[in-house]
């Protein structure tokens, strides 16, 4: 098993939350410091390179317009960190391709990143949240069918190497595509989705051999989907061979009383508010599931993990807290109600945790956790002989 | 309740189903609802189904007409709309559209307009008339739902909807409108760039109503929209706003029937 670091870049140095009618999208940005946002930056790029000291790989991912994430730009931080770290794998999850004007773009910034790390790039792509929307202005009744058109076109871009093509596809048009530089890993890099629920969007993800990665979900409905994904899972070949990837809330730390705290401080990224227009735009979702909603029987994924205690949180695999053996213990249950799985992504920062504690929470997991789980087998086919 | 023949079916039209409803005979009217879709209600039809045969006729993806994909902005809409009133073979109809419904109809008007009588724009969006920065019409998706009530009605309790007595298919046409309205509106948001260019091709006697209190749309933006199309004449509806059919439905009923005799 794989360990990620992860922040989400968050700026919580805000006004009371129950002032703010929302932290996303239309939240003045006269709250926003950049004399505190200097430091913000470079104090979370200093704890990558922490992750990369202790043997960690690093994760990152981009919103816009919000204060829960001032990483607006993921290939940048990518950057940075492909020059000033030498060993672990950096991966953004993800190039928001269904946002972005020009697929080709991301396919040029991914390759640039790739050769600068000297192979240590994994390129996730993602649909974008709800709230997304609004600062890309993206059709939101397409972003799906976005999604996969980019993808399909950024993994021919990378792989063209006889010179250029022409592309009129339904949302992009380019003509003589001639990708300088091509990536440093042959074919590509290794390919990351998320979901949430789309389970054909994950067996999709599957057959191509791409990682899937979800977030922040009861165990149960990891495995409903871990189960979906290795049902079509077919090893293409490609660098990483696909796998599957969940992202809970960790906080390692001395102490039971210390771990709980550090727990609580990382909770701070469920209670992220923001209005209600912004969380369900029309057409992101299915009819059926506005119909639900119609009804009030559709609220959202993170209005239902706000409600619960930390004890259910902690229950359902969603945060993970303690100290380093009873740490150890949970990704293991975790692992064994999931069906196994391969990356482990772990927000270990969110909120007002400070660099301390993060710090030490990371350097527990990484000397006295990591070792406990790193050689959990990796994901394999539900059945195995039909996907030989 | 009605005393006019009342006909709801699909009717296939080179290959998309349209959700149309015929009621009453006589001259044809060609009615285009808004995106609330609710126009067929209104008691104003029954009247007109007296002396005409009125055609409610939804645009791909509205009521039950169904969405291609490749289907994108609204003059894919008013092409599929002219294919269907060629298809029923309406004879010079009046043209009637409803805000969204408003816009389709006044690109099916730019099209063909000597194959209709008359035309009529209620609240309808589709032309940008200020510049960039220029909010001409109220951005509906990204503000709070309770504003957007405010912008929508004169009276804002009129937003609110009771679903309680809905099966899932009839909601399933509530969420689907809401759906498309976004697929065809989103950007340029409410507006084709074009259309403003093209409204002078417009020769045919045309009424734009407006609802007073329409925050959406706002009457000065009714006036110019008017004042593309020659000769169109401009009436306001007072105590209404972005649906004055809904909101003042007698007044309504009169400005309608008076120009459409």
């Amino acid at each position: 098993m794989q360990a990620w670091h992860f922040t989400e870049m968050p700026y919580p140095d805000l006004p009371p939350l129950d002032t703010l009618s929302t932290m996303r999208v239309s939240i003045p940005s006269k709250l926003y410091d950049p004399k505190i946002g200097a430091e913000l930056y470079n104090r979370y790029l200093d704890e990558h390179m922490l992750a990369d000291e202790l043997g960690l790989n690093m994760l990152l991912n981009e919103h816009h317009q919000t204060a829960t994430c001032i990483n607006t730009c993921a290939p940048l931080s990518a950057a940075i960190l492909a020059r000033q770290t030498s060993k672990g794998r950096i991966c953004i999850l993800g190039n928001p391709v269904a946002n972005r004007a020009d697929p080709i773009r991301i396919a040029e910034e991914m390759a640039m990143i790739d050769c600068i790390s000297r192979g240590r790039l994994d390129v996730g792509f993602v649909r974008g949240v709800p709230y997304e929307i609004f600062a890309a202005n993206t059709n939101p009744t397409q972003t799906v069918e976005r999604l996969w058109e980019g993808i399909d076109l950024v993994s021919k871009a990378w792989t063209t190497t006889d010179g250029p093509f022409n592309f009129e596809g339904k949302f992009t048009h380019k003509r003589a595509i001639n990708l300088w530089p091509r990536p440093y890993q042959t074919p590509h890099p290794a390919i990351w989705i998320t979901g949430s629920s789309d389970l054909e969007n994950i067996k999709r993800a599957a057959s191509r051999g791409f990682v899937f990665a979800t977030f922040l979900q009861p165990h149960e409905k990891v495995k409903w989907m871990f189960d979906g994904y290795r049902s079509a899972y077919r090893d293409t070949g490609l660098p990483g061979g696909g796998g599957t990837a969940y992202m809970p809330l960790v906080y390692t730390a001395d102490s039971d009383e210390e771990a709980e705290k550090g727990a609580r401080a990382l909770t701070w990224y469920l209670d992220a508010k923001s209005e209600p227009q912004y969380r369900n735009p029309p057409g992101y979702v299915p009819v059926e599931y506005n119909v639900q909603a119609l009804k009030g029987t559709f609220t959202g994924r993170t209005d239902a993990m706000r409600k619960q205690s930390i004890e259910y949180l902690r229950d359902q695999g969603v945060i993970i807290y303690g100290k380093p053996d009873d740490v150890a213990k949970q990704i293991k249950r975790l692992y064994d109600l999931v069906g196994g799985f391969d990356h482990l992504l772990m927000m270990g920062q969110a909120g007002h945790l400070n660099h301390e504690m993060t710090k030490r929470s990371m350097t527990l997991f990484a000397k006295e956790v990591y070792p406990q789980v790193k050689d959990l087998a990796r994901t394999r086919p539900l059945q195995a002989q039909a996907a030989e | 309740m009605s005393v006019a023949e009342r006909t709801a079916s699909i009717v296939n039209v080179h290959g998309i189903d349209i959700d149309v409803e015929i009621r009453g005979s006589g001259s044809p009217i060609l009615l285009i609802p808004s995106e609330e879709g609710l126009e067929a209600q209104l008691p104003v039809i029954d009247e007109l189904a007296k002396t005409h045969k009125v055609v409610i006729a939804f645009p791909p993806g509205f009521g039950r007409s169904a969405r291609p994909d490749w289907m994108t902005n609204p003059d894919d809409l008013a092409y599929a709309m002219l294919d269907l009133a060629d298809q029923l073979g309406l004879e010079s109809p009046a043209l009637v559209g409803f805000s969204f419904g408003g816009w389709v109809a006044a690109e099916m008007a730019v099209k063909n307009a000597s194959s209709f009588s008359k035309l009529v724009l209620v609240d309808a969006v589709g032309v940008k008339i200020g510049g960039p920065f220029d909010v001409d019409i109220q951005d509906l998706w990204v503000q709070h739902p309770a504003k957007v009530a405010a912008f929508k009605w004169a009276d804002p309790e009129k937003a609110k909807r009771d679903y309680s007595g809905c099966t899932d298919e009839e909601l399933s046409i509530v969420a689907r409108n809401v759906e498309s309205f976004a697929r065809f509106g989103w950007e340029p948001y409410m507006h084709n760039p074009k259309l403003k260019h093209r409204l002078h091709r417009v020769c045919i006697p045309t009424h734009v109503i407006w609802g007073e209190k329409d925050g959406v749309v706002t009457h000065k933006y009714g006036r110019a929209y008017a004042g593309l199309i020659p000769g169109a004449t401009f009436e306001m509806i007072a105590n209404a706003g972005h649906y004055p059919q809904l909101e003042q439905p007698e007044a309504f009923a009169k400005a309608l029937t008076t120009f459409l005799g």
